[in-house]
């Protein structure tokens, strides 16, 4: 899967249109539904996907979470998370 | 024993009605499907999907039948979405105009899923026993110009697995982003029609090379699934991921299953909506709890390295093939029953379709056949072996 591992992530994320992100009361978690399916995300992923708004560049999208979480240097952990959402189709 | 954990389901298939526009040969609805009358009212469907969702379960399909022929489908649709479902519609398309999908957009409807006999007219509707296919056609442009990600479905055998190729295209065509290419899975009128619909394995072989060239040619562009028959597999499907495991199924009539065929299965005290709770049918009927965890298991699935993977199969499927509902499924190679199924598969590659057909002809799924169906075998399917 090198090749999509190679492609660039969008410039401005958002959810793609397939997956509904939403808290799910019997999960305590927020999920993602698409068709037939569902995943469970942990808060960080949840925090990152809630932000995936077609409006919010990436730069925006880490300062914010920085601030949200009151930390500093999450660039790493937010990209890995993105990337791995791209790949999944969760983000276009 | 090992008392099993009982996890809240997930899926609630709500299957509105059983009437159908169309005649499939390959329905997996019950072949007595005309004795099963008296429908749940829009009042008690939704009491169904506030208890189940309740509960915890968080997909909802809308099947049946062809579930347009509800019209109170988009109120349904409605309350379903308000309660948080994600909710899919299932559909042959029939009786999806503009008004009615603008209706479904509006009341939050996520996913449709649109089935395809075939690629050709005349195979399509030959198989349906109608004239649809230009009309499915015209329902995959609705989809997509209301902007609805596109999902078909076709059902493969062997009157058209061997154009696997063509109905890709038409797929492709489409504009498709999902192609769920669907094995016949033999219940119902598909089991009333195995002989003349079961593929060869050379069918198969050839069936998955193909796939796999458009799947590289094709890319992410559309998601191509291809599921084997499990005839032809050495080891069962995980039915339903476990009995009672995730998934609930409300047959048109409020009988609660924990699978669509299972109400041909002796023994189960089948739970109906509306006399019983959502939650005490999940947790406490018989007919859920019965293949629940692995006590009810025989060898060799009970002493079985991989029983955790596939609960032992398709509960249906045993009862259909070896009269025992209990009994390990005989597609595991493990099944000292296994020749069963090795035996359907070469009667099929050797049997000359001609021979077949007279033999066998096709049974369409209609109400009459229905009718005739239950009176002969006393409304239990037939099982041939």
């Amino acid at each position: 899967m090198t090749e999509i591992t190679d492609t660039p992530l969008p410039e401005r994320p958002s959810l793609n249109k397939m997956f509904r992100l939403q808290w799910e009361p019997a999960q305590k978690a927020h999920v993602l539904l698409y068709p037939e399916g569902m995943v469970k995300l942990n808060q960080s992923a949840a925090e990152i996907l809630k932000r995936c708004d077609g409006e919010r560049t990436i730069a925006q999208l880490i300062a914010d979470i920085e601030q949200a979480f009151g930390e500093k240097d999450l660039r790493d952990p937010v990209m890995g998370m993105l990337r791995t959402a791209f790949e999944q189709d969760w983000i276009q | 024993m090992t008392q099993p954990t009982i996890n809240p389901p997930f899926w609630l298939l709500a299957e509105l009605t059983y009437r159908c526009p169309l005649h499939c040969v390959f329905c997996y609805n019950p072949v007595n499907y005309d004795s099963i009358k008296s429908e749940l009212t829009t009042a008690e469907w939704i009491r169904v999907m506030q208890e189940a969702r309740a509960l915890g379960a968080a997909q909802m399909g809308f099947s049946g039948g062809e579930p347009l022929l509800r019209d109170d489908l988009e109120a349904l649709v409605a309350h379903a979405r308000e309660l948080g479902f994600y909710t899919n519609l299932i559909t042959s398309g029939v009786g999806l105009n503009e008004k009615r999908i603008a209706a479904l957009k509006t009341a939050g409807l996520d996913h449709i899923q649109l089935s395809f006999q075939d690629s050709t007219q005349e195979m399509n509707d030959f198989l349906s026993s109608t004239k649809t296919f230009e009309l499915k056609k015209k329902v995959a442009g609705l989809i997509k110009q209301y902007d609805y990600p596109m999902v078909l479905n076709v059902v493969l055998h062997r009157h058209n697995i061997v154009h696997v190729d063509k109905i890709m295209d038409m797929a492709l065509d489409l504009g498709a982003e999902y192609l769920e290419l669907a094995n016949t899975q033999y219940y119902g009128w598909a089991m009333q029609n195995r002989a003349q619909l079961l593929p060869t394995r050379e069918q198969i072989v050839a069936a998955e090379e193909t796939v796999k060239t458009y799947r590289e040619k094709v890319g992410k562009r559309c998601k191509i699934l291809f599921v084997v028959p499990d005839y032809f597999e050495d080891r069962p499907k995980a039915c339903m991921n476990g009995w009672g495991s995730i998934f609930l199924d409300i047959a048109p009539d409020g009988a609660a299953l924990p699978c669509h065929n299972a109400r041909q299965l002796p023994g189960l005290n089948i739970p109906n909506v509306k006399d019983h709770s959502i939650r005490d049918i999940w947790y406490d009927s018989q007919a859920f709890n019965v293949f629940r965890g692995d006590d009810w298991m025989q060898e060799p699935c009970r002493s079985c390295s991989e029983k955790e993977k596939d609960f032992g199969g398709c509960r249906c499927q045993a009862f259909l093939l070896l009269g025992d509902a209990a009994a390990t499924d005989p597609v595991c190679a493990k099944s000292p029953q296994h020749h069963v199924v090795t035996d359907i598969i070469k009667q099929a590659s050797v049997a000359p379709e001609t021979t077949q057909r007279q033999e066998h002809p096709l049974v369409f799924r209609t109400d009459k056949n229905s009718r005739l169906i239950s009176e002969s075998v006393g409304a239990t399917p037939t099982i041939r072996s």
